[in-house]
């Protein structure tokens, strides 16, 4: 890989394994502060190669709990764990309450475990626009897995796939018939499906249509997605689902799918990227300038439409 | 990077430290803070002074507010206090709230908590009060 330049500081500290700096360059990252710009692309070349695990699922189904519970096993199994836990910011005061962390038991000692409550800050997906950012310090900071909560998700927020290398897909009972693990959406995007409070009556129902819709499965990319069946209250089904997720990291090394995964998440993360850029750039030129001023004019007059002046738009990108 | 041309939000940790598990105040506080524009991790019951250092660190806030009704807080606070000095983050501003007599709100103010709000205490003044020590912090 390409040397990235000379180490600032603070990417310095947070390879060293400072934590107060990590948690201070999460914050820039997160406040889109320029100066995290030149530690983010430093410590870019070391990252990549650590299972990024994303959990995700309606609100209530246990994930936070999981997650607990999922740090634990791994730190039976001597793995360093971070966890990143993403909650709403309110669309009226941009306010947030983070509340992941009460499930979080205490390890008030164990260097071993990093634990950070993100707000979601206005973006939609069940991930905030930082996020990705935030797995790769984590990732650079050494820590052996990175565990991603979000949002509690409805049927269209798949943010997460653009963060996880492993996404797992969280259900209880009683979350509705066969027919919505039919649909679009979430049920097409785990690599792994928990059936959490699996202590609850209509567990085994739940299980058996994940085992029908998976065996219906096209194999998109030949793998088959695992069913674990979990509780936390009496914790049984933990072992389970870190195997299955440990199951989905070797086949995407054996495959060949890691790298393809990579690939479509990084073009979309640039694209992404760009998309905020131009997007910025262009709404502070059709405030600023008043040809383009005019434009808008029209499309308010109906003598333009909309589409006429985005193409019109888009023709003058990068040639300023 | 992502977007943000506003300004960034406030962080803000509220924790319960020791045993007493009457946390209707800390919630009432908490939404507030969050309908005033902050990001409230909110730690909950039963926390020790380390674990509420430490999540402090680990979340990087710039305002920790502590509840408390069970009358050790003449133990917990200091400690909560130390244990910020030796990490190097006496910089982050604590506030108190709860049942806390006023010779021991005084020691305590002495000692460096920053504010401390008794029963009554209306929701703009903590409000207005967090906004201060929170700018003060950055």
């Amino acid at each position: 890989m390409k040397r990235a330049g000379p180490m600032p500081p603070a990417a310095r500290a947070i390879v060293n394994g400072d934590r107060r700096v990590l948690a201070r360059v999460i914050s820039q990252v997160e406040n889109g502060d320029p100066a995290a710009a030149p530690v983010t692309r430093v410590l870019y070349p070391r990252t990549g190669n650590k299972p990024v695990v994303g959990v995700t699922g309606p609100l209530g189904v246990g994930k936070s709990s999981l997650i607990n519970q999922l740090v634990a096993r791994l730190r039976e199994l001597d793995r360093t764990v971070a966890v990143v836990a993403v909650d709403p910011s309110s669309p009226y005061s941009g306010g947030s309450v983070l509340g992941d962390r009460i499930r979080f038991d205490r390890r008030a000692d164990d260097a071993g475990v990093f634990f950070r409550s993100m707000a979601s800050r206005g973006e939609v997906g069940g991930v905030a626009a930082a996020t990705r950012e935030v797995t790769r310090l984590l990732d650079a900071a050494g820590f052996d897995v990175i565990l991603v909560e979000t949002v509690g998700s409805g049927q269209v927020d798949l943010a997460v796939r653009d963060v996880a290398t492993t996404s797992v897909v969280v259900l209880v009972p009683h979350l509705g018939d066969e027919v919505q693990t039919l649909k679009a959406g979430l049920f097409e995007i785990a690599d792994v499906f928990c059936v959490n409070k699996a202590d609850l009556p209509g567990a085994d129902v739940a299980r058996r249509d994940l085992v029908e819709l998976v065996a219906l499965g096209s194999d998109r990319s030949g793998w088959r997605p695992k069913i674990v069946s979990t509780s936390t209250t009496q914790p049984s089904g933990i072992e389970d689902l870190w195997s299955a997720i440990a199951a989905h990291e070797e086949f995407l090394d054996r495959s060949g799918a890691r790298r393809a995964d990579e690939r479509r998440r990084v073009s979309s993360e640039v694209v992404e990227l760009v998309r905020e850029k131009v997007g910025r750039e262009l709404a502070g030129r059709l405030e600023r300038e008043p040809a383009l001023r005019h434009w808008v004019d029209q499309v308010v007059e109906r003598t333009l439409d909309p589409h006429t002046v985005a193409d019109r738009l888009a023709k003058t990108i990068g040639r300023r | 990077m992502p977007r943000n041309t506003k300004v960034s939000p406030r962080r803000v940790l509220i924790a319960k430290p020791g045993l007493d598990g009457h946390d209707r105040g800390a919630k009432v506080v908490a939404r507030a803070l969050r309908d005033a524009g902050f990001e409230v991790i909110y730690a909950g019951l039963r926390q020790t002074p380390e674990e509420i250092v430490r999540a402090a660190l680990e979340e990087d806030v710039d305002l920790i507010g502590l509840s408390i009704l069970s009358g050790a807080h003449m133990a917990l606070f200091p400690k909560v206090l130390a244990l910020l000095k030796k990490e190097k983050a006496a910089d982050i501003p604590v506030f108190a709230g709860g049942i806390i007599p006023d010779e021991d709100a005084r020691r305590l103010k002495k000692a460096g908590i920053r504010a401390i709000f008794g029963p009554g205490t209306s929701l703009e003044e903590i409000v207005s009060t967090a906004q201060r020590l929170a700018r003060s912090a950055a």
